[in-house]
């Protein structure tokens, strides 16, 4: 049988950490991040390098000694989520490696952006440095990019009491009861429901109050195949349907019949729930459903 | 009519899903300052500024004019609002002409605009107050019934809807300010597309978009540039729950339409209008304003969709700019059709462009079909 191997963990680490003598071009860059600005140094053909480089990476000819402030603002070019940061990443929460050339810069630098998700960036986003509240000439004073702010949240909430009116009150009162009240037009003779108080053709109240019955004709529907939380499923079938004797349509639920063998011209029923559970709405109605008596004449 | 007033400028956004690098502000001043170069003039030439767009609560800003009036340099000037739902766009041209016809001012901007990806129309239009139990979920699921019932009443084939649908998607991949556009796209892509509110399928509704439109109008005396004609206005409303309301073929279109066609002396609008940009954001809209529209007899709307009268290379082309299927900023949509309108008859229509187009008719409606204004513009002075 063989033996367990042998396991220790081991840490190579110089005590203290290297240093690095950053010679003149990257200890500008460095000292200049500690105070809080950006600069690049520009080429002999003329480019501006961020972050700065001692020797042009094109010809090898050493840079010019002129250094420039480009940024803080920059266009990311190009980028890569990261959704699981491992502990040494500068960030805790998901972001984004991104490639980012300063406005002013003729190169890109890396660093990372602060996005929220991934869906947040693209290439051409607007980003900004935030700064690290403890400078010390490092690239770590950038904390990291975050997007220029380019929309904000704006809750609007009006919070208001309704009183529903009295006609509609003596209506629900009747759908209670299980019973639709509706109304008639002495001068017009037409029957509206829900009950109301004026005629919308001839502008004169009305006072004829009438009971309908609880059947109907479907005059035309449509079926419903977006969800919607006062229905039970999709798709659902909301109908236009007359009640006999009224001369306008109700919109309403209709069930107990697949969507598909919903016809104009069906002969539909209220189903009411049980008298215990109602109250003063429409939800008494569960629904209206075929009566099985041949389709009217539209 | 009143004093003759011309439309002189008119200035477009790009139509899109969302405008995230402009405000509101800045979006309605980018179709303000397009309208104003159009018309080679500034804000100092406008003597005042008409606002439209659609509810309140679809951008959740509540008295917009007021917040708008530094982006239209209209400190100083008279400003004000317009709302009739979905028809707000022409009701905004139409008060604007009543400016110039009433002799009141000169020259007046008109602007139009929705930013809907800033919320939802939906449920923006479906605010389910406690005690009513409306089922209608959206436009979609408003219109679908009164489409039903066309069909029936009609006899049209099911395809009808779908033709529309192509046409103007074809007609959009012309117009450089269209939102929509679907490179190939044919009959079986759009019967391929799922069922909404059905009878409508997804590629035959309207999209949501984001922009503005503006024009300038002036009188006669201020005309400067390509003018076009104000032939005749008209606005009509009617309750939306009447007993006997006919919400397939509604009365108020067929009076608003009876009352421009007189004022622009049209007797037989196929004959003698060259062209319509016409509200139609569900397909089936095309045949059934066909019919309200008197450009057919009842019943036989979809019988010239049919027959391809209605596509830019037929007798009466509807909707050459790709129409509100291709785009939908919902305040502009309306603005939108009377300022094509116009720029068929200034002949600078584009690559839509109507050939000789002398005479368009402008639509629009709103509401639950309830809300109606067009106008018929002209090449020449009436």
């Amino acid at each position: 049988m063989p033996s367990e191997p042998l396991v220790a963990d081991h840490v190579l680490e110089f005590p203290g950490g290297y240093t690095r003598t950053t010679g003149p071009v990257i200890g500008r860059f460095l000292t200049e991040l500690r105070d809080g600005r950006i600069v690049g140094v520009r080429t002999a053909a003329g480019r501006v390098l961020v972050p700065p480089l001692e020797y042009d990476p094109d010809s090898g000819d050493a840079v010019t000694g002129e250094y420039v402030e480009v940024g803080p603002a920059g266009t990311v070019t190009a980028w890569t989520w990261v959704e699981t940061p491992l502990e040494q990443h500068p960030l805790d929460r998901p972001f984004a490696w991104a490639l980012i050339r300063l406005d002013g810069a003729d190169t890109a630098l890396v660093h990372a952006v602060d996005a929220g998700n991934a869906k947040a960036l693209e290439a051409g986003t607007r980003v900004r440095p935030v700064w690290s509240t403890n400078r010390r000439g490092h690239i770590t004073d950038i904390s990291y990019f975050a997007p220029e702010v380019t929309k904000i949240v704006s809750p609007v909430k009006a919070a208001y009491k309704i009183t529903a009116s009295r006609s509609l009150t003596h209506f629900l009162e009747g759908v209670k009861r299980g019973v639709f009240v509706g109304c008639r037009c002495a001068n017009c003779h037409k029957v509206y429901v829900p009950y109301r108080l004026s005629c919308p053709e001839c502008g004169i109240a009305i006072t004829d109050e009438v009971e309908l019955p609880d059947t109907g004709t479907i005059t035309t529907f449509a079926i419903n195949n977006l969800p919607d939380p006062r229905a039970p499923e999709v798709p659902f079938v909301s109908a236009y349907i007359l009640l006999d004797g009224a001369d306008v349509p109700m919109i309403a639920l209709v069930g107990g019949v697949p969507a598909h063998q919903v016809r104009q011209g069906m002969r539909v029923r209220a189903e009411w729930v049980p008298e215990a559970e109602r109250t003063l709405s429409m939800s008494n109605i569960r629904w209206f459903t075929p009566t099985g008596e041949p389709d009217a004449e539209l | 009519m009143g004093n003759s007033c011309a439309v002189i400028g008119v200035g477009q956004t790009y139509y899109t899903t969302k405008r995230r690098d402009v405000s509101i502000a800045g979006l309605v001043r980018e179709a303000a300052l397009r309208a104003l170069e159009d018309a080679g003039l500034t804000f100092k030439d406008i003597d005042a500024v008409v606002v439209g767009k659609a509810p309140d609560l679809f951008e959740g800003v509540m008295m917009p004019e007021a917040y708008l009036a530094d982006a239209l340099g209209a400190a100083g000037k008279p400003m004000m609002r317009v709302h009739t739902a979905g028809s707000v766009g022409g009701s905004t041209a139409l008060v604007g002409a009543s400016l110039i016809q009433g002799g009141v001012h000169d020259r007046v901007l008109v602007v139009a605009f929705e930013k809907q990806s800033e919320s939802n129309a939906t449920w923006a239009l479906s605010t389910h107050l406690p005690f009513n139990a409306s089922l209608v979920v959206g436009a979609g699921g408003y219109f679908a019934p009164h489409i039903r019932e066309y069909m029936r009443r009609s006899g049209a084939p099911e395809h009808i809807g779908t033709l529309v649908a192509v046409k103007d998607r074809q007609n959009a991949l012309k117009n450089p300010y269209a939102h929509l556009k679907i490179p190939g796209i044919n009959r079986q892509m759009v019967e391929s597309t799922p069922m909404l509110w059905e009878p409508i399928r997804y590629l035959e509704t309207c999209p949501s978009s984001d922009g503005a439109c503006a024009m300038v109008l002036a009188s006669e005396s201020a005309v400067t540039g390509t003018p076009a004609w104000v032939h005749g206005t008209a606005m009509r409303s009617e309750p939306i729950f009447r007993a006997g309301r006919d919400t397939v073929n509604p009365q108020g279109g067929k009076d608003c339409a009876a009352d421009v066609y007189r004022q622009a002396g049209i007797a037989d609008p196929r004959r003698d209008i060259d062209v319509a940009e016409t509200y139609v954001p569900f397909s089936w809209y095309e045949p059934m304003w066909l019919e309200n529209l008197g450009f057919a007899a009842e019943g036989e709307g979809w019988k010239l969709t049919e027959s391809g009268a209605t596509a830019l290379d037929g007798d009466i082309p509807w909707n050459a700019s790709g129409g509100v299927l291709s785009s939908n900023p919902i305040g502009a949509s309306g603005l939108i059709r009377f300022a094509e309108a116009a720029q068929q008859v200034r002949g600078m229509a584009g690559e839509h462009q109507v050939d000789g187009a002398r005479r368009a008719l402008g639509h629009a409606y709103g509401g639950g079909a309830q809300f109606f204004a067009m106008w018929v513009v002209g090449r020449e002075k009436p």
